[in-house]
């Protein structure tokens, strides 16, 4: 599979900074463009998303494509009878890793408990946003880590090279937070993964050079890095407008389709309301497929708007 | 491709499988005469052999004059085949950066015979051995540019590719780092690691893997050294005007690029190792 790179982007109606996903209005089929968007086949469950917080989180971003905050309950958090369940689920399936998200994970009471049985049987990375990392926390992590027989990954969001930048998405103080607890990962001799949220139209090696230079001021020697597109989801759609309902995947050309391309043929994303496609589509319309895993494990009809953002930018929300 | 190779009179036959060359031809020459001065039955090579160091024709000439059976890389698909890149699958566009400079430099230093075999070579070979099936290939059964790292792939995935690919051992290379894991079953699935590349733990020497199969169907997996003349490497990588990066990395054992896929699990241990054996 080659992932189109951010050079071949072009300013296109598919979003700024995101890319033509090769179609051409010579090549349209009206039936095609009204009707008809492609199946992603299902191939096997490399990846299990667990939304383990729900939509609980200590921050409410403006962009936040679930649309967490403190108060937030579109869903639940989840028990930790509940995330052995689907992780049995998971493992009979032969899934590769497991990812925790919300909402923020580490405002779940159990969520120390659930990790260390997590780890016992599969990778797993915690999506935070490094606010709630005390020391305490910070040891138990490090310990965790060494004496796991699988990676623990600690991912690390920040929405830009600056304070400002972050801030404008996060709330004032959120940067000098969240790098706060970066120092703490690093200095506690863990490798955490910081992921950034991509601006559109800046060259993506430049902008990795930019974000490492600045994670090396505060002390992150060669850090693992993760670059995302903006999707225009939740809170997103709300500020800057979402997908219109023409943007979807409904003009490419079947020939074009590469069934390997998107990361929802080889993962899915459990909540407390069920299993969904993939961890994107949680609170979307459409996003949710089954109550079980087992049941989810068929094609899905790749009708939302964000499907052409990952189409266009071959982006997987897991590490690599 | 489908071959049987006989146990030796000691009634164990032992394979030495060799990954990720990336055209360091002195440490696969190295890595060869190893595995003759120690009796092994048969040596394998999966595959990447252009990439990273230099005079790509020398690695290739190694191989085909010693007749090592080769499974194809992505690299070798990519040079093969004239595509723009080497489909490695960097997550990190600065990997992504660096990766395109060295297969520039490999498709411009690899001449049309040897582009015609690199194009031929089998994508996968599966072997007989102590009555076990063995599948060599270069980065997993299902794709050959997926990472295998031992920190990010569960037990249960692991079971999930022998058996959805009919293997008691998987052997495979393309993270460039190595590791085997006995899983249920008395099955395996072992990373070779790269005989051209250090594995990122602060020492210049490379590694291969030898397996052993016993007839009544027991495996060992070991890993042993290769210990090269590096600097040489390094002084003929300055000389072709390959990147300082890659010459650091041959001279350190630290690499400096294609970090950005691997795992923390792997990451950490390197720097642990510092002063290892």
């Amino acid at each position: 599979m080659k992932r189109q790179s951010r050079s071949e982007a072009s300013a296109s109606r598919f979003g700024p900074g995101v890319t033509n996903p090769g179609l051409s209005t010579e090549e349209r089929s009206p039936a095609e463009a009204r009707d008809g968007v492609p199946e992603q086949p299902f191939h096997h469950l490399d990846v299990l998303w667990v939304q383990v917080a729900g939509t609980l989180c200590n921050l409410a971003c403006t962009h936040c494509f679930v649309r967490s905050g403190p108060r937030a309950t579109s869903h639940s958090m989840m028990t930790r009878v509940d995330v052995r369940a689907r992780v049995a689920e998971a493992l009979a399936l032969g899934v590769k890793e497991i990812y925790f998200t919300g909402g923020e994970p580490f405002l779940n009471d159990e969520i120390e408990a659930i990790v260390e049985d997590t780890l016992a049987l599969a990778p797993v990375t915690v999506l935070t946003n490094g606010t709630l990392l005390p020391p305490k926390r910070v040891a138990w992590l490090a310990a965790l880590s060494r004496r796991a027989r699988y990676a623990l990954e600690l991912r690390v969001s920040l929405d830009g090279a600056d304070a400002a930048t972050h801030d404008r998405f996060r709330g004032p103080g959120a940067w000098l937070r969240t790098l706060s607890g970066l120092r703490s990962l690093a200095g506690a001799g863990l490798a955490p993964i910081v992921t950034f949220t991509q601006p559109a139209g800046e060259d993506a090696r430049a902008f990795a050079e930019r974000c490492t230079a600045v994670l090396a001021a505060e002390g992150l020697r060669a850090p693992r890095l993760k670059l995302l597109p903006m999707f225009r989801l939740g809170r997103e759609a709300d500020r800057s407008g979402g997908y219109a309902a023409e943007e979807t995947l409904a003009q490419l050309p079947r020939a074009a389709f590469d069934p390997h391309r998107l990361q929802c043929g080889s993962c899915r994303a459990v909540s407390s309301r069920g299993v969904h496609v993939c961890p994107l589509l949680v609170d979307e319309p459409g996003g949710r497929m089954a109550d079980t895993l087992a049941e989810s494990a068929r094609p899905y009809a790749l009708a939302h708007g964000a499907c052409v953002t990952c189409w266009a930018t071959g982006m997987t929300c897991a590490n690599e | 491709m489908r071959e049987r190779v006989s146990a030796n009179g000691r009634g164990t036959a032992r394979l030495a499988v060799l990954g990720g060359v990336y055209a360091n031809h002195l440490a696969l020459a190295q890595a060869l005469d190893d595995v003759a001065a120690r009796g092994l039955d048969a040596a394998w090579c999966l595959g990447d052999i252009g990439g990273f160091g230099p005079a790509p024709e020398k690695s290739i000439a190694i191989l085909r004059a010693r007749a090592v059976p080769t499974v194809q890389g992505n690299y070798d698909h990519s040079i093969g085949h004239g595509l723009d890149d080497c489909a490695c699958g960097y997550c990190d566009p600065r990997d992504a950066h660096f990766a395109q400079l060295a297969y520039d430099y490999t498709a411009r230093s690899v001449g049309d015979a040897s582009r015609a075999w690199l194009a031929a070579l089998p994508r996968e070979a599966r072997l007989t051995l102590g009555g076990r099936t063995v599948l060599l290939c270069h980065g997993s059964p299902r794709r050959q540019n997926e990472f295998l790292w031992d920190g990010s792939c569960s037990d249960a995935f692991l079971a999930w590719l022998c058996d959805t690919y009919a293997a008691d051992v998987i052997v495979c290379t393309h993270t460039g780092l190595h590791w085997a894991r006995p899983l249920p079953g008395g099955r395996w699935v072992v990373n070779c690691g790269a005989v051209g590349r250090p594995a990122h733990d602060g020492r210049p020497h490379t590694w291969y893997a030898e397996l052993a199969f016993a007839r009544d169907g027991a495996i060992d997996v070991a890993f042993r050294p290769v210990h090269y003349d590096h600097e040489a490497l390094a002084l003929e990588m300055e000389r072709e005007g390959l990147p300082p990066e890659f010459v650091e990395t041959i001279r350190t054992g630290w690499w400096t690029t294609c970090l950005g896929n691997m795992p923390a699990k792997e990451r950490l241990a390197g720097a642990a190792n510092i002063g290892a054996a």
